[in-house]
């Protein structure tokens, strides 16, 4: 026990520090969903008893749920798209040489680099100009931009030459350009898709400056829940954060239980 | 026999690189032909150009009469088995044998059996429902070569896949391949740098070097009487005696050699100069008879046991500055420094003008 004690206290410091960080980390998010449980009007200590009428607030009202069903429209729309093109980019680029295929790559990327406040600006201007009005589809478009890149560089870096191999095999065999695509790179390359697919939904579901920009009547959560705050805190929003969190967590189990655990086993 | 693919004036250009040069060759229907030659010798470039996965700067590709020159592969009656076999990880053994079928709209209930059928060809019968990570390296060889026979090309094309197997299994490999080709009678192309491997397959052998056909011809021609230097040095080994032709007549000339006067048959103007190519089995020890030419003495200066023979270095001529390689029985007894008299039938000499 004596020798033991020593190996404690050196652990001391680096136990407080793991403590420190994940509560530093964490802290927010967990007073965030302890309050939405408040049995009372104000999310803030003291905690006067455990309800659920919050969620039931939330659930019963329906601006609220018809954003929420417009943020899943917009983020399984614009995933869907962002994703598509990102692999028909990826494909053509690391299939076939291309004059300046490097600039042509620095630019599918560089719109990781550009905050989304300039790239809503942008797309104000844009949309402005074009005569697109302030809407859902706005919004989508929004977050294909944003989301492409990142699909792009996700499918790309999968593209190996190994598949280019077993696709040439394909060619040879009697497959034509969108039976490859189709039968053999889609389904070698599932995994990275999905990811690819995940990562966007989850940057969809939680982007708030784009959206606030870009639409006007018909809104995404992320910005109903803006608009709610401002005439200030509630356990309501509370509670709405707490669902907007459990979705994101959600999304991100998928990804790890469909794609790195099966990456893992094959 | 009529000409199964014809390769009139074919020329390759990568960039700056010289890929292929004035490749004319015919392969008969039924061959099976082996493209022989180092890495970068043009034979891998070649096959692409035969499976349409690359276009020739210069010339023309006609398989079974048609021009296929810029058809792709998708649409040329040829298939290949690949290097690293390519085979489908995400479908099954039967689905990756089934897919050639499939592209070309055979219906699913005629697939079954020819699927079936080629397993067996490949000694694979009833493997059809297995993965294909469950597989050994030899059986996705086997994979890799029914799913390209089973859709019937007129050409199959094989790119160094024997390469990645172990000594044992690729001779059996070897073996399996030129009997299957023999019993369904299909051309095959095979491309290898393995001479054994060459010999051991080929109806008939081209021997490729800097993007250039070297010699063509059946195994026993090209190894006895090889065409150039570097048939005679890459198909096995040979003992290369540099000399300079002084008289010439009809079907025979005198070739002057550090080793004297060698009297050959050829045709050569006077001043050639020339190399004799002998191969290092066909120096025999022991003084010349009838028929044979003597090698004079040579000095024993290395030599290892090969198992199927002795192998020695050996240091001969009038001041001993000519190398001989020799292959001596395996029971010769040999030791380093003694002296041999060497000897050599006359017919074996094989002279070389380039």
């Amino acid at each position: 026990m004596r020798a033991r004690l020593p190996v404690m206290l050196q652990l001391l410091p680096a136990a407080s520090y793991l403590v420190l960080i994940y509560a530093f980390i964490f802290l927010p998010v967990a007073v965030l969903v302890l309050f939405s449980f408040q049995d009372g009007t104000l999310p803030v200590p003291p905690l006067r008893g455990l309800s659920l009428r919050w969620y039931e607030a939330v659930f019963s009202d329906a601006r609220m749920m018809e954003s929420l069903w417009n943020s899943i429209a917009v983020a399984l729309l614009s995933s869907f798209l962002a994703t598509l093109l990102g692999f028909l980019a990826a494909y053509g680029l690391a299939r076939h040489r291309l004059r300046g295929a490097a600039s042509l790559q620095w630019l599918l990327m560089a719109p990781l680099s550009v905050s989304y406040l300039i790239i809503g600006m942008g797309l104000l201007i844009t949309f402005n100009s074009f005569g697109i009005p302030k809407s859902l589809t706005a919004i989508g478009i929004g977050h294909v931009v944003i989301n492409l890149p990142l699909a792009f560089a996700i499918v790309y870096s999968q593209l190996g030459a190994h598949q280019a191999n077993i696709e040439r095999a394909a060619r040879d065999l009697g497959a034509a350009e969108w039976q490859v695509l189709l039968l053999i790179t889609v389904p070698l390359i599932w995994p990275a898709l999905i990811a690819a697919f995940f990562l966007s939904v989850t940057l969809s579901w939680d982007e708030f400056i784009i959206a606030l920009l870009v639409s006007r009547f018909e809104v995404t959560l992320p910005v109903e829940i803006w608009s709610m705050l401002r005439s200030g805190l509630n356990p309501q929003t509370n509670a709405v954060g707490t669902l907007v969190f459990a979705i994101s967590m959600l999304l991100v189990v998928l990804v790890e239980t469909l794609v790195l655990r099966r990456k893992r086993s094959g | 026999m009529s000409a199964e693919v014809e390769i009139r004036g074919l020329r390759k250009v990568y960039g700056q690189t010289v890929a292929l040069e004035s490749i004319d060759l015919t392969i008969a229907r039924g061959d099976f032909v082996v493209l022989l030659g180092p890495s970068g010798s043009g034979k891998t470039t070649l096959l692409s150009i035969l499976g349409g996965f690359a276009e020739p700067t210069e010339g023309t590709v006609l398989i079974a009469g048609e021009d296929v020159t810029h058809v792709p592969a998708a649409q040329r009656p040829t298939t290949t088995v690949f290097q690293d076999y390519a085979l489908f990880p995400h479908m099954s053994v039967g689905a990756n044998i089934g897919f050639g079928l499939a592209m070309r709209k055979v219906p699913a209930a005629e697939r079954q059996p020819r699927v079936e059928a080629a397993l067996e060809m490949v000694g694979l019968a009833g493997m059809s429902g297995r993965r294909v990570h469950e597989l050994s390296g030899g059986q996705r060889q086997r994979v890799a070569l029914a799913r390209a026979l089973v859709v019937e090309p007129k050409v199959l094309l094989l790119d160094e896949p024997l390469g990645a197997l172990d000594l044992n299994l690729r001779r059996q490999m070897q073996e399996e391949l030129t009997r299957i080709q023999k019993r369904i009678g299909t051309t095959f192309v095979h491309v290898t740098h393995d001479q054994d491997e060459a010999m051991s397959m080929a109806d008939s052998i081209v021997v490729m070097n800097h993007g250039r056909i070297e010699d063509i011809g059946p195994p026993n021609r090209v190894y006895l009487r090889p065409a150039t230097r570097f048939t005679a040095t890459f198909m096995g080994e040979s003992n290369l005696i540099e000399g300079r032709v002084v008289a010439a007549q009809a079907g025979s000339v005198r070739v002057e050699t550090p080793l004297g006067m060698i009297d050959v048959e050829g045709e050569v103007e006077v001043g050639s100069r020339v190399a004799l190519s002998i191969r290092p089995e066909q120096v025999a020890q022991g003084a010349a008879d009838e028929g044979a030419l003597s090698l004079g003495e040579a000095r024993v200066v290395e030599q290892a046991f090969h198992g199927t023979h002795l192998r020695c270095h050996a240091k001969g001529g009038p001041n001993g500055e000519i190398e001989f390689l020799l292959q001596l029985p395996q029971r010769s007894k040999v030791e380093i420094g003694s002296s041999l008299t060497l000897h050599v039938r006359r017919d074996d000499i094989v002279m070389l003008t380039d």
